[in-house]
This record gives structure tokens, C-alpha cells and sequence, in this order.
């Protein structure tokens, strides 16, 4: 039986690592895998949870957050297609159109 | 004893191909990073005992969404953007201590709070039957709004991908 705690420590380091790709990347794309990163980490973590308090609600919203992942995925790319199409570039520095 | 070399192969894998995913320049790398990652966190579950979110990362994450993130890589001619000079690389690599700090952070709440003292151990009922009977009894609300969810992303999804370059 492995400790809850082990499981809690792990998905912590993924998602610190998540939060270091989507800082350290340039490119979109490798980005939104960072972000997927942390969305697992998440996941791993509400698991751990519902299984020390012995439920499985933890399990269901693993559920809707991978559901909210599949839809974030698809309209992610969907716009960053899109961004290539009308600049031709892909660099995360130079969308700065909607900066305040 | 089993299950605990099992973790650590498991936890082994995905923290290095996330670190892989991190480091190679090449999108494509990262991707099948992703898949590796993905697919040790789809182990971590079964040793969880929570196989239908294992068979459903298997199958939503490693299937579609890695199948989506490799399609668009090779729409989008990949590998230009991070060959050039860099800009703002002073800013970046102060993003690697603030992680760090952060990890520490995290570490430490988790320590001081949430894992003190024994939970109540009540019987762990990991089992597909119960997800399924909580996921159309209590959670049924939740459940239908996820398909409209799904609805409107094809929607979107379309709309964005149809549209001409003017």
C-alpha cells in the first residue's frame, strides 16, 4: 500500500514542472502540453485524496476535468491554427495584441 | 512491496518525460513525452485502484488529445520559433528559482495541513460501479452539462477552422 502522502509529493513536483514549462517555452504548443502537465497533476492529486477519504468523488471530478481538458485542447489548437494562418510566426512573445 | 516499486518506476517515468517535455527543443518530442508522461499517470491509477480513469486517460489523453497536439505540430511546421536570439532571456531564467520556491511552498502546506494526522479509514470502494452509480445519481447535473461543454467546443472548434484568411 503506498502512502497517500507519496502520491500528494509527486503531483506536486509534476505540477511545479507544468508551471516551469509554460514559463520557460517559447512555443504555444509546448505550452499547452505544460499546461496538460499540470491539469494531470491536478487529477493525480484528487485521486490520492478520494482514496484516503474513502469515496470516489474525488474519481468524478477526475472525470469532468478531463472532459474540460479534451474541450480546452481541441479549441486551443483550434485558435493557435488560426494565429499561424493570419502571422505566419508562432512566437508566444510577439502576441501582444491584447496586452493592457 | 510490489506496489511500492511499482510507484517508484511509475513516478520515475512520469517525472522524466516531463522534464523531457520541458527540455527538447523539438514539439515533437514533447509530444511523445506527453504520451509517456500520461501513460505512467494512467499506471498511477490502476495502483490507485481507479481503473475506469485509467482505461479513460488511456483513451481521451493518450489517444486523442496526443493524436491532436502531433497533428497540429505538423500543420504548424514546428521548430522555428525557440532557434533565434532570445529576448527576454533573463526573465525566463529567473522563472526557474521562482518555481523552486514555489515547489517549496507547496511542500510546506501540504506538510503543516492537509497531511497531519490519520484520515478516516473507512473501506476504499475504488470500483468502476460506484463512480458509475455517483456519476448518474449525484453528479447527473454535472454529467449532462459536460456534454453541452463537448457541444459547444465542436462548435467552436468549427467556426475557427472554417474561417478564411482575409
Amino acid at each position: 500500500m503506498v502512502p497517500e502522502s507519496y502520491y500528494v509529493a509527486l503531483s506536486a513536483l509534476l505540477f511545479c514542472m507544468g508551471v516551469l514549462g509554460v514559463l520557460v517555452r517559447r512555443n504555444p504548443l509546448v505550452i499547452f502540453m505544460s499546461i496538460e502537465l499540470m491539469l494531470n497533476a491536478a487529477n493525480v492529486n484528487l485521486v490520492a485524496f478520494g482514496q484516503r477519504h474513502g469515496t470516489v468523488d474525488g474519481q468524478a471530478l477526475v472525470f469532468f476535468v478531463l472532459c474540460v481538458a479534451a474541450a480546452e485542447v481541441a479549441v486551443g489548437l483550434a485558435i493557435i491554427v488560426s494565429i499561424f494562418r493570419l502571422r505566419r510566426r508562432l512566437s508566444i512573445d510577439e502576441l501582444n495584441l491584447m496586452r493592457w | 512491496m510490489t506496489q511500492l516499486i511499482t510507484f517508484w518506476v511509475l513516478a520515475l517515468l512520469a517525472v522524466g518525460s516531463a522534464a523531457g517535455l520541458i527540455v527538447r527543443r523539438n514539439p515533437i518530442h514533447g509530444a511523445l513525452f506527453l504520451v509517456v508522461n500520461l501513460a505512467s499517470v494512467a499506471g498511477l491509477y490502476l495502483l490507485m485502484r481507479a481503473e475506469f480513469l485509467a482505461a479513460a486517460q488511456v483513451i481521451v489523453y493518450a489517444g486523442a488529445i496526443a493524436v491532436l497536439f502531433v497533428f497540429a505540430i505538423m500543420v504548424l511546421i514546428p521548430g522555428k520559433e525557440e532557434t533565434g536570439p532570445d529576448p527576454l532571456r533573463r526573465q525566463r531564467l529567473m522563472a526557474v528559482p521562482i518555481v523552486g520556491l514555489l515547489l517549496v511552498l507547496v511542500g510546506l502546506v501540504l506538510r503543516s495541513t492537509v497531511l497531519q494526522g490519520r484520515p478516516p479509514r473507512t473501506p476504499v470502494p475504488g470500483r468502476t460501479v460506484h463512480l458509475a452509480r455517483l456519476l448518474f445519481t449525484d453528479y447527473l447535473l454535472p454529467f449532462e452539462v459536460t456534454s453541452v461543454l463537448l457541444l459547444v467546443a465542436i462548435v467552436g472548434v468549427l467556426t475557427l477552422a472554417k474561417r478564411k484568411p482575409s
